[in-house]
């Protein structure tokens, strides 16, 4: 582990880490955006193998307003160009993440939930700290608390593998390719509202994510991700 | 400041989602952008089968009502006089760089050895229906005419204008010769209606709807497709930028 480059700051990320966070996040945003933009060439999202105009929508979606959507005025050709470009970025990102994460034991020694850390009285104390704009321990300060580790597994393990995997199977080609991924999903319109939905999951927690980068004080949340350092909140150092 | 920098942050969002039509402006960054289609058909040419099967359901797994979309009616006069004769004077041509030039009508095309098949058909919008098929394979058709060696590509004519240009479609020989590829004259065991394309359409069901070309006229083997609409192998491909690979 490199030495803190001055008292009172750790260092805290990876450039594996780092790296893939922003090519993730940018992908991420095109992906959403060029999404909300192809939802609206048919916005109703249904259950099951088949579903159009005349069969019955679980959900009848808004139009995206323009300003939400990439291409910013409705363009399905182009959305689609923005969305399976970004895709390759996305899973492939999470793919060398993956790996990168297992043999750098970022994974193992980050993000592994320590015994006594889903105690619901262990639980409950770190939901008071939040409340309270607590966010790390001070006797560990590298440390993620456990709702961090859990929301970043969550992400890391659920909805990314999730929205890829049922954005495979919407592609009729790959439908022949790996027929087991749309039984799984339970059919192809299935896996759209599930798309969909795991969409909704990863923006949920973009919205969580900004709002306590911004309260656990942004400028050095932001800068650990970019250069790796991070000050300990009320270390006087700075 | 927190305040502040939210609204930069938004504010970059906001920049940022613009940028992306900017980028687009840019022939390098949309050569770029537009090389996710080979990408994704390397990809999946790579991890598929020749003729690996697109999932089959069984009859009671149907769409009520199969949605029709794009031409409803060619409307042309040529069409309305085959329509209105039941389009016994309809004949498909099978041309291009072919040993032996056919022209079928839809006896012959009942002829042939028939495939049905029970599939799902989805657009390139979002939705899905799902119906049976029936028809002669593709592949039959071509060997008939005796494909030659410098033949790459299969272009479909079709009888239907769409927005005044004549709507065609094109596949590479891999789905040209896949067993699922058939020229449907039959939607859920009765001749095709007008709106999904009478009397004859390409089925092609490793792709979007849009390469299922309607109202068949012709098909033609070629080379290369320079030199057919504006060169990109079909009608929304080459007026609206849709993916000439529409397995995705």
């Amino acid at each position: 582990m490199p030495a803190p480059f001055r008292s009172g700051a750790v260092f805290r990320h990876r450039l594996a880490t780092r790296l893939w966070h922003w090519v993730n996040a940018i992908a991420v945003m095109v992906l959403v955006g060029s999404g909300l933009g192809i939802s609206n060439a048919h916005p109703r999202l249904y259950w099951g193998q088949f579903g159009a105009n005349y069969d019955a929508a679980w959900w009848q979606l808004p139009r995206f307003p323009d300003w939400l959507t990439i291409p910013g005025s409705y363009n399905l050709a182009h959305a689609r160009r923005w969305h399976l470009f970004f895709a390759l970025v996305l899973g492939f990102g999470l793919l060398l993440h993956m790996v990168a994460g297992l043999l750098n034991r970022h994974f193992a020694r980050d993000l592994r939930v320590r015994r006594g850390e889903l105690a619901p009285a262990h639980l409950a104390a770190e939901v008071h700290d939040h409340w309270n704009f607590r966010f790390h321990d001070p006797d560990h300060p590298r440390r993620y608390n456990t709702l961090q580790k859990l929301s970043y597994a969550a992400v890391l393990f659920g909805l990314l593998p999730l929205a890829v995997a049922t954005g495979i199977a919407l592609s009729p080609g790959m439908n022949a390719a790996w027929p087991w991924l749309l039984d799984l999903f339970g059919g192809r319109q299935s896996a759209r509202s599930l798309h969909f939905l795991t969409m909704m999951g990863l923006v949920a927690f973009t919205v969580v994510h900004l709002v306590l980068v911004i309260l656990a004080g942004a400028w050095n949340e932001t800068r650990s991700m970019l250069t790796g350092w991070w000050r300990v909140p009320g270390d006087a150092a700075e | 400041m927190i305040l502040r920098r939210r609204t930069l942050l938004s504010a970059g969002a906001g920049l940022a989602l613009a940028g992306c039509d900017r980028v687009l402006e840019q022939p390098a960054a949309r050569a770029i952008l537009f090389k996710g289609e080979a990408m994704q058909r390397g990809l999946h040419r790579a991890l598929t089968d020749r003729n690996a099967l697109a999932p089959e359901y069984r009859a009671d797994q149907r769409s009520p009502f199969f949605r029709p979309n794009g031409t409803r009616d060619p409307g042309t006069a040529e069409y309305a006089a085959l329509r209105d004769g039941r389009f016994a004077g309809w004949r498909l041509r099978v041309g291009g760089l072919v040993t032996r030039p056919l022209s079928l009508g839809l006896g012959d095309l009942g002829a042939l050895p028939q495939r049905a098949q029970v599939t799902r058909h989805d657009c390139v919008e979002g939705w899905s229906a799902i119906g049976k098929w029936q028809g002669p394979r593709l592949g039959d058709v071509l060997r008939l005419a005796g494909l030659r060696d410098a033949a790459r590509f299969v272009v479909f004519r079709c009888a239907d204008l769409y927005g005044g240009r004549p709507y065609y479609e094109s596949i590479d020989l891999v789905d040209a010769f896949h067993p699922q590829t058939i020229l449907a004259w039959a939607l859920n065991d009765r001749f095709l209606p007008i709106a999904n394309g009478a009397p004859c359409r390409l089925r092609v069901e490793r792709q979007l709807g849009y390469k299922h070309a309607k109202y068949l006229m012709a098909i033609e083997a070629v080379a290369s497709l320079d030199g057919i609409g504006r060169g990109r192998g079909g009608y929304w491909e080459d007026n609206v930028d849709y993916d000439w690979y529409a397995g995705i």
